[in-house]
């Protein structure tokens, strides 16, 4: 992994941080195997560099993107951001990216851009998930992903390239993947190759997999259960040992409510989860 | 008791070997967990993979559990049947641990949220009730007990079939994606259930 350059931001106080190897070894990657070790185990060989993102749709200017040319061009910032994922667990992860808005905004949006669909890699000899239907959850790949055009604009949603100051491992999403902080973490789709602008909400795995279980805003919500268990609390992976790991109340919205609340005014949330 | 055939000497310390097969085989991989838990060898979070580790350890030795019986049976080896008692009680300490983790690591005790949980989730109350059995089996396995409860012995440690069903049941509705492997167990459960049908029958006829 290579150091960054970035800005760093001064840390909210109440934020504890989860060490790194805790952050890089404990992940859902299922191209990688459904174990928690197993994208750290699987993922080491993944070829990242070069790697190219396509972004097209509805652009005036489609184009693809060389990653690692545009982490040295683009200005890179730290964001210090809770992690919350959908199985009842939480991190607070120090990422470094860069907003997605400002990134969407080269390529000129039409007026037509309702919705943006993400894109993981879809390289079965690469990705062992991929070959084997087994190993990869039963999951369709390539692995996709969709934001809201306001919610993929909003300041919070970021691109990431790195964490802890150095560009991200495999396991993480290298080189590049979304990081939407009021959302499960299965909303920040790993090492992107598209991103596509389009005009009707696009299908997202989990949803597809198990639509009762998985919606697509997939906002955090402790009002909402899970059909198997409840989002009301949440065990926290901080410092320390198996024993110290703490269970602390979900926050609406992850947290971020104040930022986003107003993105969904109006909207059932027990209803579009 | 045993059906062995005079003369076969070999079956006694066969059985036996068996039988110390059956306590290193259970609880080796607990030392180990222990050990791995420790050096940070599970991961940032092991939580979730103990559990189903533990919960899959105990699937596994209730399935054991039931071969035995069939399996002596069509060997004429009854001396096996030694193996049955120490693989049911290793399959309730595996439970056990399994259900404990849950509810201190995963729940970490909060009991409201437990209640709340055992009610609202049904694969977790199938898993429970599941548990509830295998308690009640333990609690009367010393031979003492066989001897005295007779009859109504038997009608309870009939209970068995049912908790395989409900075990692989709750795996089934547990896991995240992926039918396969439940199913793989369930299928077993099966087939076990299936080869002893005569005494499942008996049993059935006896509630």
């Amino acid at each position: 992994r290579k150091p960054l350059t970035f800005t760093a931001h001064k840390p909210a106080p109440e934020l504890i941080l989860t060490p790194e190897p805790k952050v890089i070894t404990h992940n859902n990657f299922y191209e990688f195997g459904t174990g928690k070790t197993d994208p750290a185990e699987n993922s080491q060989h993944l070829k990242t560099e070069p790697w190219t993102l396509r972004v097209e749709g509805e652009v005036e200017k489609p184009a693809t993107v060389d990653v690692w040319k545009l982490m040295n061009e683009i200005g890179l910032e730290e964001r210090i951001y809770r992690m919350r994922c959908v199985e009842a667990w939480s991190m607070v992860i120090p990422w470094v990216g860069f907003e997605l808005g400002k990134f969407l905004q080269r390529f000129a949006p039409t007026s037509r851009a309702r919705y943006v669909a993400f894109e993981t890699l879809y390289d079965p000899e690469q990705m062992p998930g991929q070959r084997n239907r087994y190993v990869g959850g039963g999951v369709d790949y390539p692995y996709v992903e969709g934001l809201r055009m306001d919610e993929a604009m909003h300041p919070l949603t970021i691109l990431s390239v790195g964490l802890y100051g150095k560009t991200l491992p495999p396991q993480n999403g290298a080189p590049i993947r979304l990081v939407v902080p009021w959302k499960y973490g299965f909303k920040g789709i790993k090492s992107i190759v598209k991103i596509k602008l389009v005009e009707r909400m696009p299908p997202t795995s989990w949803n597809k997999l198990a639509p009762q279980e998985y919606g697509f805003y997939a906002n955090v919500n402790p009002a909402v259960d899970h059909p198997r268990w409840s989002q009301a609390s949440e065990r926290f992976i901080g410092p320390g040992g198996l024993f110290s790991v703490k269970r602390q109340p979900t926050l609406p919205f992850n947290g971020y409510g104040e930022e986003v609340a107003g993105l969904y005014s109006g909207m059932n949330l027990k209803k579009f989860y | 008791m045993s059906r062995s055939v005079p003369g076969a000497s070999w079956r006694k310390p066969l059985a036996t070997t068996l039988q110390l097969g059956v306590h290193l085989g259970a609880l080796l991989p607990l030392l180990w967990l222990f050990v791995a838990i420790n050096q940070g060898r599970l991961g940032g979070d092991p939580v979730k993979e103990l559990i189903h580790y533990l919960g899959m350890g105990a699937v596994r030795l209730l399935l054991l559990t039931l071969l035995v019986s069939p399996l002596a049976k069509s060997l004429h080896f009854g001396q096996l049947n030694r193996l049955r008692r120490p693989l049911g009680l290793w399959c309730f300490a595996w439970a056990t641990l399994h259900f404990l983790t849950w509810l201190v690591l995963d729940l970490g005790l909060d009991w409201s949220l437990i209640g709340g949980e055992l009610v609202k989730r049904t694969y977790i109350l199938l898993g429970f009730s599941a548990w509830l059995m295998l308690l009640a089996l333990a609690i009367t396995s010393f031979p003492a007990l066989l001897k005295k409860m007779g009859r109504s012995w038997k009608k309870l440690h009939g209970l068995l079939y049912i908790v395989v069903l409900l075990a692989c049941w709750h795996f089934w509705w547990s896991v995240k994606s992926g039918w396969i492997e439940p199913a793989v167990y369930l299928g077993l459960a099966i087939i076990l259930l299936a080869w002893r049908r005569d005494s499942v029958r008996r049993w059935l006829k006896s509630w």
